[in-house]
């Protein structure tokens, strides 16, 4: 929950407002276009689009205005213009490295689950059976939890050392039970987070799967190819479109995963990602400077996922 | 024969399918279990799966002790104000867009789907800063501004794919039949565009209700929902299980309930018509 500081921050000069959008629609004509219904358009976008732009720009020039000042609100406040130094500092800090270690494997432990899992649960879900209905809603219900339940209920209920189910679980076949969140801290954000994804990934490659021609299927089956090359010629090329999907958006949410670390492990044990590194800078140590040159880089970081993932999404908008 | 081999696999299937459904689903259905237990049988050893004495009194506890009514009430103003809110800045936007598109639509669809992609951590300080000076820190209406701006993308583009698929040529047809713009829009339009509306607001209000950065970041005692409620757990004192479970199912079961009744519109308007 947010520490209320009081704040220092007389001296502080806001980032302009946002400025007009200058990419208003040159409203090409349609049947429609008529220049009433093109200026009509106009002011009916204006507002989400001067919001979004507002929401855009402000925060960003912001981060990027402290990021160049040594900025300590706690400990005399703005202290000048740095140049690069927060940027360098932040880079050569002993957390750094460690909370880059800590991002790739939780993400890419992450992926490899769900997407591993999602596939196979696919598949599953896709064959005919009883109850497939109710099976789904099972399934999908992890993701409709809110992150700091699903993320406390397992840390209590599930990996506590003494009264955990998995405790019990371990003691039942005579085993020492594992103090989860501190023995096997990152493979225990990684279930916690897989668990609440795995929803996701699933549903999408269902929906991907069930678009599937089954008659490709049954003439490869007629042609004798057994069920390994079926999969590994039909149906993996016809998903990869939707992993990718997976892979983009879920590295997106990922990245900035919050709430399942702030309530298990408080980033100790080398859970320390890039996104809590940051938090820590910001809130924690009220290092504004530093934490602004991170939080740069988080948008960098994030911003290089996302090109890869507006390219597919707008080819299909021209679809 | 065929026949027997199929309606064979049919089970083996269903059995599977239901094991793994049922594994998946175990820990909301554990929390559930263990919200009607006393505190002594929720850690009791071994653990106790339906056959203990089903109590409510954990719930009540929940709400004395707590005041859960109140995180409740900020949950709906936060995640419903933040709901509606976007849906009438989104819906003109939306229908301009999809209606009367430009050469630029696409470009303005992708860069409104960009700005969701900015980390929050990004902006964390310039947002608390802007709190702070506006008085907003710790208040109901700075959240349903914040958490209307970062699901306002989605909702803009799932109400454009919902109304590109209303067909043009009704329009025309009534306008043939010498139907007032007015007209138009509140007798075809409308109609037509009500179902797609609906299942963006109930996407949208399980994500406003889930989201846990902001939530958690700008509240403190006076608007914290109940995301930042069940956070105040990760601390306990004595045993706790069973009112923490309680707790949580409160939470998740309007949630629950909601999200089984979006599952069709969630992948498309999650992947943002990537994946139909």
């Amino acid at each position: 929950m947010a520490t209320q500081h009081s704040q220092p921050a007389d001296r502080l000069t806001m980032a302009p407002p946002a400025p007009e959008p200058a990419s208003q629609p040159a409203a090409a004509d349609h049947q429609s276009g008529t220049k009433h219904a093109r200026t009509a358009a106009r002011l009916m976008m204006a507002p989400a689009v001067i919001l979004l732009l507002g929401w855009m720009l402000v925060p960003l020039t912001m981060t990027l205005y402290f990021s160049f000042k040594k900025f300590l609100p706690l400990r005399g406040g703005d202290l000048g213009w740095v140049g690069f130094d927060n940027y360098v500092r932040f880079v050569s800090s002993s957390a750094f490295w460690p909370s880059v270690q800590a991002t790739l494997v939780i993400v890419g432990g992450v992926l490899a689950i769900t997407v591993v899992l999602g596939v196979l649960l696919a598949i599953l879900l896709n064959q005919p059976m009883w109850g497939r209905g109710v099976v789904r809603i099972l399934v999908i219900a992890p993701f409709f939890v809110m992150p700091t339940v699903s993320a406390l209920v397992w840390k209590n209920m599930f990996m506590d050392p003494v009264n955990g189910l998995l405790a019990h679980v371990w003691r039942a076949f005579g085993a020492e039970p594992l103090v989860w969140l501190t023995e096997a801290s990152t493979q225990s954000i990684i279930l916690i987070v897989s668990w609440q994804w795995l929803p996701f990934a699933t549903l999408i490659l269902l929906t991907a799967i069930q678009s599937l021609d089954s008659e490709q299927l049954e003439a490869a089956e007629m042609d004798g190819a057994p069920p390994v090359k079926r999969f590994a010629y039909i149906t993996l090329p016809h998903l990869s479109r939707a992993i990718t999907v997976v892979v983009l958006i879920q590295t997106i949410f990922l990245l900035s995963i919050f709430a399942e670390i702030f309530v298990t492990t408080q980033g100790a044990f080398g859970t320390k990602t890039l996104t809590y590194l940051i938090f820590q800078r910001v809130l924690e140590s009220q290092n504004i400077g530093l934490g602004s040159a991170g939080g740069v880089y988080a948008i960098i970081l994030a911003n290089i996922v996302a090109i890869f993932l507006m390219r597919i999404v707008g080819k299909n908008l021209d679809a | 024969m065929a026949r027997a081999i199929t309606s064979q696999r049919k089970a083996l299937n269903t059995a599977l399918a239901w094991g793994v459904g049922l594994l998946i689903f175990f820990p909301i259905l554990w929390t559930i279990l263990t919200s009607f237990k006393t505190e002594a049988q929720a850690i009791s050893d071994p653990p106790v799966f339906l056959f203990f004495d089903w109590t409510l009194e954990n719930y009540s506890v929940v709400q004395e002790r707590s005041d859960y009514g109140r995180f409740l009430w900020n949950s709906i103003i936060i995640a419903g104000g933040s709901t509606i809110l976007g849906i009438i800045i989104a819906v003109p936007a939306a229908w301009s867009m999809a209606f009367v598109p430009s050469k630029r639509t696409k470009d303005i669809l992708l860069w409104m789907l960009s700005t969701k992609m900015l980390p929050a951590v990004g902006v964390l300080y310039p947002i608390y800063l802007l709190f702070i000076k506006l008085g907003l820190l710790d208040t109901k209406i700075g959240l349903v501004i914040v958490l209307m701006l970062i699901n306002l993308p989605i909702i803009v583009w799932m109400l454009y794919t919902y109304f590109k698929e209303i067909p043009g040529e009704i329009l025309e047809a009534a306008r043939m039949d010498g139907a007032t713009l007015r007209e138009e829009v509140l007798y075809i339009l409308t109609p037509m565009a009500i179902p797609g509306i609906a299942s963006t607001l109930l996407l949208n209000v399980i994500l406003a209700w889930n989201e846990a950065f902001w939530t958690l970041n700008l509240t403190a005692a006076k608007a914290a929902p109940l995301t930042a409620f069940i956070a105040s757990y990760s601390s306990p004192e004595g045993l706790f299980y069973a009112k923490l479970s309680a707790a949580s199912t409160m939470a998740i079961a309007p949630i629950l309930i909601l999200g089984w009744f979006s599952q069709k519109q969630l992948v498309s308007g999650l992947t943002f018509g990537a994946v139909k």
